[in-house]
């Protein structure tokens, strides 16, 4: 990334640089390179499997920060292709394509984090409009974006996955407050949602009425997808950039240093190829498990690496020359990582799903 | 790289398991283990009529071609039931040494007695083995099946060597092993006289990644037979009116043994593609297999036995088997510190 770009290039911090990340954003989709994946019709290029990885493991090779539309272009823009209607497609594809429309994801709740199924904010039908009142939290890049899908319960008195609603919102109205919620590293990516009758169209549901979590559950598999691939570019320059410290502070002689550096070495490389394996199995019904472990696998990877990544700098990981609390790459991915076994579902919750779906234990019994 | 079987390796896969699933029981182990750890049986079955015994070696020499994908296929089936074979000395070390680092006539005279089942071939390395001329000195405590072999290839790590076990100046001794199912044998040689092999920079690599690959997909093999096994019990076993293994904290033992597994499983195929398409990753490829499935098979084992409760300490149970056939492939052919200690080597050069 050496050109008119160039200012933001390696931007650790997600919410870094906004403004000009949008700018890149809607530059990638001039040249139809933001949503490769999708077919042609709509902006995308029809890509297969394999150009997508290629294309998403170069552009993370070439240390360009993270897509502040990715849950656009990978979550709203295939459920609206899956599941939307044509008008919806019309009304939302292009501008997501063209990284004008920036869309963030209203799923958790303060009561329903992992729990998706005990989600709260209620929706109800007044005329043609949904009024929505509720809270979500931990909606990533809110404040930037300028629609949010919601889950809400349609349905008076329903409990469980039954009852829901999938709704499309336009962020920028009085009936939703949106307020940054300071993390661990200072950084403030996390929002607060609050939703007092907050209105959208009645045609903004995706699916039917009720249909909400069959709509939710399909769009979380859409996680479980090519982006994996490019994540671990990322995960590499990581490790590059510890091993490079290692070498620099001779950490490297350390012989328990060496052993947790080919570990991590080790982890990657199997990270790579389990996704390989994940995507290049056709038989859907048999990836399932394995695909499952995926999560997991690269939080936990992860949050180890952070800790290795501390051990290798030493005391001087723990001070920054920066006066406003902000960490340089390593620092940060120490206190960040700390999420990664909490988002998406936790480790404790993966190893539910692993073990119930994945090996077909029977439910923990519910009160 | 493919990452998904074609439909000859799926066929060869399902040839195996249901092949080792039905010879391969708990009864004809356990009577193997008795004796010198070979269900000879079995052994001659394989090698004839399942005829998967010369994959991975060259047709020209009476093998079945292919290659390190379908051995580590078959290593997978027979590690799932602890087979007690002479797999990994005779065929992907002894075997793969002479077929790579022998010539026409060390080919012709053994590959086709090895890959019949006629002859079984062990193989050790002493790095302080002293040679004057052609008469070797010098020997292992260690040599898997080593009291059945009928030939030693040896390794002093810079040349190889054919040695007859019933040449005079050989003494094997069967060592009482921890893993029963694969009894080590102390060899000494005494001035004996050893056949040299002309190339010994490949044969020494052949039966390296061959032994590293095959002992990595036993590993996977006998993990997820654990993993299967365990399954199987915490669906029937009821304690406190439940099914055990609907209690979160049993479920959480599974769900990482499975997360190691796949894992595992990658590592596997990934080197085992890498040292059949020749590329550059092969080394830490075969390294990281055998390393990480060696390791995860242990973490498995253990489990079982946890996850079994009374029943999983038992002789009568199969899973001291896997138990101590996991702790025997973490530590033979170098333990997992030792490989992942090659990998560091290649990712941050030597240690200063």
């Amino acid at each position: 990334m050496a050109g008119e770009f160039r200012d933001i290039k390696g931007v650790a911090k997600l919410t870094g640089s906004p403004e000009r990340r949008k700018e890149w954003e809607q530059q990638l989709a001039a040249h139809r390179w933001s949503c490769i994946g999708w077919p042609s019709q709509w902006g995308g290029r029809d890509a297969t499997l394999a150009q997508q990885v290629i294309f998403a493991e170069e552009y993370a090779r070439a240390g360009v920060p993270g897509r502040v539309n990715h849950i656009g272009v990978e979550l709203a823009g295939p459920t609206i292709l899956t599941f939307g209607t044509e008008e919806q497609k019309q009304r939302f594809l292009p501008g997501i394509a063209a990284g004008t429309t920036i869309f963030c994801q209203g799923f958790s709740e303060p009561n329903a984090g992992s729990d998706l199924a005990s989600v709260r904010t209620k929706a109800r039908l007044e005329g043609d409009e949904w009024v929505v009142n509720g809270q979500k939290i931990w909606t990533s890049l809110a404040h930037i974006s300028d629609w949010i899908f919601v889950v809400t319960r349609t349905e008076e008195g329903s409990q469980g996955p039954k009852g829901l609603t999938f709704l499309m919102m336009p962020i920028d109205q009085p009936g939703i407050e949106i307020r940054g919620i300071k993390q661990i590293n200072g950084d403030a990516e996390f929002n607060e949602t609050f939703f007092t009758d907050a209105r959208c169209p009645a045609d903004s549901l995706i699916g039917g009425v009720g249909d909400g979590w069959k709509i939710a559950m399909g769009l979380l598999a859409f996680e479980r997808g090519v982006s994996t691939l490019g994540q671990q570019m990322g995960f590499r320059n990581e490790l590059d950039e510890i091993i490079a410290a290692a070498r620099a502070n001779g950490a490297a002689n350390d012989p328990l240093i060496r052993q947790r550096l080919a570990k991590a070495e080790i982890g990657l490389r199997l990270m790579r190829y389990g996704a390989m394996r994940m995507l290049s199995q056709t038989d859907h019904s048999r990836i399932d498990g394995a695909a499952l472990t995926y999560k997991i696998q690269w939080a936990s990877w992860r949050r180890n690496l952070g800790e290795l990544a501390m051990d290798v700098l030493g005391q001087g990981g723990e001070i920054t020359d920066h006066a406003d609390y902000e960490w340089d790459m390593l620092p940060n991915l120490f206190l960040f990582s700390r999420a990664d076994t909490i988002y998406g579902g936790t480790n404790q919750i993966q190893r539910n799903l692993i073990a119930e779906r994945g090996l077909g234990m029977p439910r923990e019994p519910r009160g | 790289m493919e990452f998904a079987f074609n439909d000859d390796q799926q066929m060869i896969a399902e040839t195996a398991r249901a092949f080792f699933d039905e010879n391969a029981t708990s009864e004809r182990t356990r009577r193997a283990m008795a004796g010198d750890g070979i269900d000879h049986e079995l052994w001659v079955a394989f090698c004839q009529e399942l005829a998967l015994s010369g994959i991975g070696l060259p047709e020209s020499a009476g093998g079945a071609g292919l290659g390190l994908v379908e051995l580590a296929i078959v290593a997978e089936a027979a590690g799932a039931q602890v087979a007690a074979l002479p797999m990994l000395g005779s065929l992907a070390q002894a075997a793969q040494a002479i077929a790579a680092g022998g010539d026409e006539h060390h080919r012709a005279e053994w590959l086709p007695a090895l890959i019949s089942g006629a002859k079984i071939g062990g193989y050790f390395h002493d790095a302080t083995l002293r040679s004057d001329g052609d008469r070797l000195t010098g020997g292992s405590r260690f040599v898997p099946h080593g009291s059945s072999a009928d030939i030693f290839v040896v390794t002093d790590a810079r040349r190889l060597w054919i040695v007859r076990a019933d040449a005079p100046g050989v003494t094997v001794m069967q060592q009482t092993t921890m893993d029963q199912t694969r009894p080590l044998a102390h060899v000494t040689l005494d001035g004996v006289q050893g056949e040299l092999l002309p190339n010994a920079p490949a044969g020494l690599a052949a039966a390296h990644r061959a032994a590293f690959v095959m002992v990595a997909a036993e590993a996977l093999g006998g993990a997820q037979a654990c993993l299967d096994r365990t399954v199987a019990y915490a669906r029937e076993r009821v304690q406190f009116g439940r099914p055990i293994g609907s209690f979160q904290a049993y479920k959480h033992r599974l769900a990482d043994m499975m997360v190691e597994i796949e894992q595992a499983r990658s590592a596997v195929y990934w080197a085992a593609c890498a040292v059949d398409e020749q590329s550059d990753e092969a080394a830490m490829a075969v390294h990281a297999a055998k390393s990480f499935a060696a390791d995860t098979y242990f973490r498995c084992a253990g489990d079982m036995i946890q996850l079994h409760g009374g029943i999983g300490f038992t002789w009568e149970h199969d899973a001291h088997l896997y138990f101590k056939r996991a702790r025997a492939l973490q530590t033979m052919l170098g333990n997992g510190n030792w490989h992942r200690e090659q990998i560091a080597t290649m990712i941050l050069g030597e240690a200063a």
